[in-house]
């Protein structure tokens, strides 16, 4: 995974909230069988008409979003489907960094192993950045994970929670399962004692 | 010897702690991962680019369910070629890493968990993981059961493990007796209504109360299963007899003195009395009535007997453009009674209520009526099992003698990933767990309520008040 340390970019204004994982990426795109190549279905229902053309008013096809790596939205962003499609297809498409007040949990950790940073700001913060976004041409923010901290050049400053642990591994770029392999010995301990438990067997 | 009281979530979590490294999240041991072909397939490359096995192929067990379609022809010979490889794919991850499989054409085969609790290979205290956010559903038996992704499935697979931050609980008391007419889809419904989207975000919640422990396993399930439509982790209801009877005799659960011995540890589970809990509510079941969702998120739901609410009642701008958002994508205006809305089409099957008992409950709303002539219902059994039982007790004559459309057992049109889709503005009233915008189909419009309320909408051609509905002939089961 690639590792995240600082980012400056244009922001993506999506001024909704509940965004869930089916707008993320339509269900028509999860019978492939890669991780990669999902960014062009991006918001699929939401870029394009039923007749294939896209729909202007819609964030994404604005050309003065064209470049952003920051997307900005409403409460409970990525709830849902436990597809992790949804973050391959943000992450595909250019977005390392999601704001918004609230991101539901299996997105959350979706996010985390695909080098994406969520960054949850207070709803009035976000509707700042919101507003901004949508009202200065150009509007860019800086997101330091080292930091914590979302700022932009007309004096604006958030910071974040992260869970130190999720931050190590963002900012080394690192695998989940070496790192769980570090405790194989514990593991095979625990394993040969918790198979007694036959009652917690599966078959 | 005096010890701290504690929840059942807190025992799950604590008998399955394989190690609690220093400033990082607790490595947490999996019993049991279910596996479908959807969100497999990119799991089982990374163990191959990695040369990795399955740890543990018997504590491993995969189906197809979410791809496949729902006629006996469309199953011969699939026709969508990127979902019949997919299929293919799980088959040949399956052979190579030597984890079982219910395949398409398994008496056993059916919606993942649908056939875990089935089979008895679901159990009370276990851990359990899916790709698959309605993971939940398995909380029913006392279970710590949550969906993962695809990089979580790899994890497992490789390891039987996952790093997991410690949750909140949250104890949700549904006390009294339910009223007749409001059936568990209600329950859950009405808490979602009443705590929001993401009213459980980062939490385990455990239901409790008489009107709970008085549900079926079946009823038990459907609460649990939308457990995540509330934005919680997992959702647990304790052990009891119940749970022992469902379980007793089933395919894989223990037998002779491995049963009493399993009864005894899992009746060591539910909550001590005196446990705390982060967060807790209560709910007069009394005051619960039947539900109709009116928007594209679960928690925009209403009673039956209500109307459109208006979104000037939303609480800020966000709030209200998203409401506003909601009623256009669903074509309905503010006011509008809720059972003067007509539906063209109908859904009883899912993860949610696709067992025997949510078709036999459908079964005795339908028996003796007929399917309105402007509406397509279809009744999508959750498994080969469940279909092989509904058969055996006649429900699939009742269904199609009322004119219901009666298939093969899958996802179906909770998703639409198979061809059973509702096409651009069709409204149906549905018994899965989503009304997400598109859904069930791009531009389609669904309305989430229980079974019975589904099979009356389906005979009225719009939502009625099952409370007042004429049952016209007794279904033997």
């Amino acid at each position: 995974m690639e590792a995240f340390k600082t980012l400056t970019s244009t922001v993506a204004p999506l001024d909704r909230t509940n965004v869930d994982t089916d707008q993320i990426i339509p269900k028509q795109f999860l019978k492939r069988i890669e991780r990669t190549g999902y960014g062009d279905f991006l918001f699929f229902d939401w870029r394009q008409t039923p007749e294939g053309k896209p729909v202007p008013e819609f964030v994404l096809n604005d050309p003065r979003y064209k470049d952003a790596k920051i997307l900005i939205a409403g409460k409970n962003f990525g709830c849902g489907s436990s597809r992790e499609h949804a973050a391959w297809a943000l992450s595909d498409f250019g977005f390392r960094v999601v704001i918004a007040p609230t991101f539901a949990d299996i997105f959350f950790s979706n996010a985390g192993k695909n080098g994406i940073v969520l960054a949850r700001l207070s709803e009035s913060e976000v509707e700042t950045l919101l507003r901004n976004a949508q009202t200065i041409p150009g509007y860019t923010l800086t997101v330091s994970l080292q930091e914590q901290t979302v700022t932009d050049d007309r004096g604006f400053k958030a910071t974040f929670e992260v869970d130190a642990f999720r931050k190590y591994c963002l900012l080394e770029g690192l695998d989940d399962i070496g790192l769980t392999l570090r405790h194989a010995a514990e593991l095979d301990k625990y394993e040969t004692l918790h198979d007694n438990a036959t009652w917690l067997h599966a078959k | 010897m005096s010890t701290t009281p504690k929840t059942l979530f807190e025992k799950v979590w604590e008998q399955h702690v394989v190690v609690e490294p220093k400033g990082e999240p607790t490595l947490l041991y999996i019993d049991l991962q279910l596996v479908h072909e959807v969100t497999s397939p990119q799991a089982f490359e990374g163990l191959r680019l990695a040369g990795r096995k399955v740890r543990r192929p018997d504590r491993t067990i995969a189906t197809v369910d979410h791809n496949v379609p729902t006629t006996i022809e469309g199953r011969l010979n699939i026709v969508d070629q990127i979902a019949a490889k997919q299929i293919s794919t799980l088959r040949q991850n399956c052979a190579d890493f030597g984890v079982e499989l219910y395949d398409v054409n398994s008496r056993e085969q059916g919606i993942v968990h649908v056939i875990g609790p089935e089979l008895g290979i679901t159990k009370p205290g276990m851990t359990i993981v899916c790709g698959d956010s309605h993971t939940s559903t398995h909380g029913a038996f006392g279970a710590l059961a949550f969906g993962i992704g695809t990089s979580e499935v790899e994890h497992v697979l490789a390891t039987q493990t996952l790093p997991q931050s410690n949750p909140q609980t949250f104890r949700i008391s549904v006390e009294g007796k339910l009223p007749q007419g409001v059936t568990a889809k209600d329950i859950i419904l009405a808490i979602i209504g009443k705590i929001g989207t993401d009213g459980a975000t980062g939490c385990v919640i455990e239901y409790a109360g008489a009107a709970i422990r008085s549900l079926s396993m079946e009823g038990r399930m459907t609460i649990c299963n939308m457990s995540i439509e509330a934005g919680a982790r997992a959702g647990m209801i304790a052990p009891d007899e119940t749970t022992f009877a469902y379980l007793n005799g089933r395919r894989f659960s223990p037998q002779g003195a491995a049963w009493d011995k399993a009864v005894e540890e899992w009746s060591k589970l539910p909550t001590d009395p005196g446990a705390k809990f982060d967060r807790e509510l209560v709910i007069d079941a009394a005051t619960l009535v039947p539900y109709v969702s009116w928007g594209t998120s679960p928690g925009m739901v209403a009673p039956v007997t209500s109307s459109v609410p208006d979104p000037a009642a939303a609480g800020n701008e966000l709030d209200r453009k998203s409401f506003e958002r909601a009623l256009e994508y669903m074509a309905l205006k503010p006011g509008t009674p809720l059972d003067k809305i007509a539906v063209d089409r109908v859904f009883i099957g899912s993860c949610t209520n696709g067992r025997i008992e949510d078709l036999r409950a459908a079964a005795k709303i339908a028996a003796g009526h007929k399917v309105s002539t402007h509406v397509h219902a279809m009744v999508v059994p959750g498994s080969q099992l469940v279909k092989a039982q509904a058969e055996k007790e006649g429900l699939d004559q009742i269904f199609k003698e009322a004119g219901f459309d009666w298939r093969e057992p899958g996802c179906s049109m909770c998703l639409g990933m198979n061809p059973d889709i509702l096409s651009p503005g069709e409204r149906c009233a549905s018994t899965s767990n989503r009304n997400f915008e598109g859904r069930q189909g791009r531009g389609g419009r669904t309305h989430l309520v229980s079974p019975e309320m589904a099979a009356a909408a389906a005979i009225a051609g719009h939502f009625v008040d099952i409370r007042n509905w004429e049952v016209r002939e007794e279904v033997k089961a």
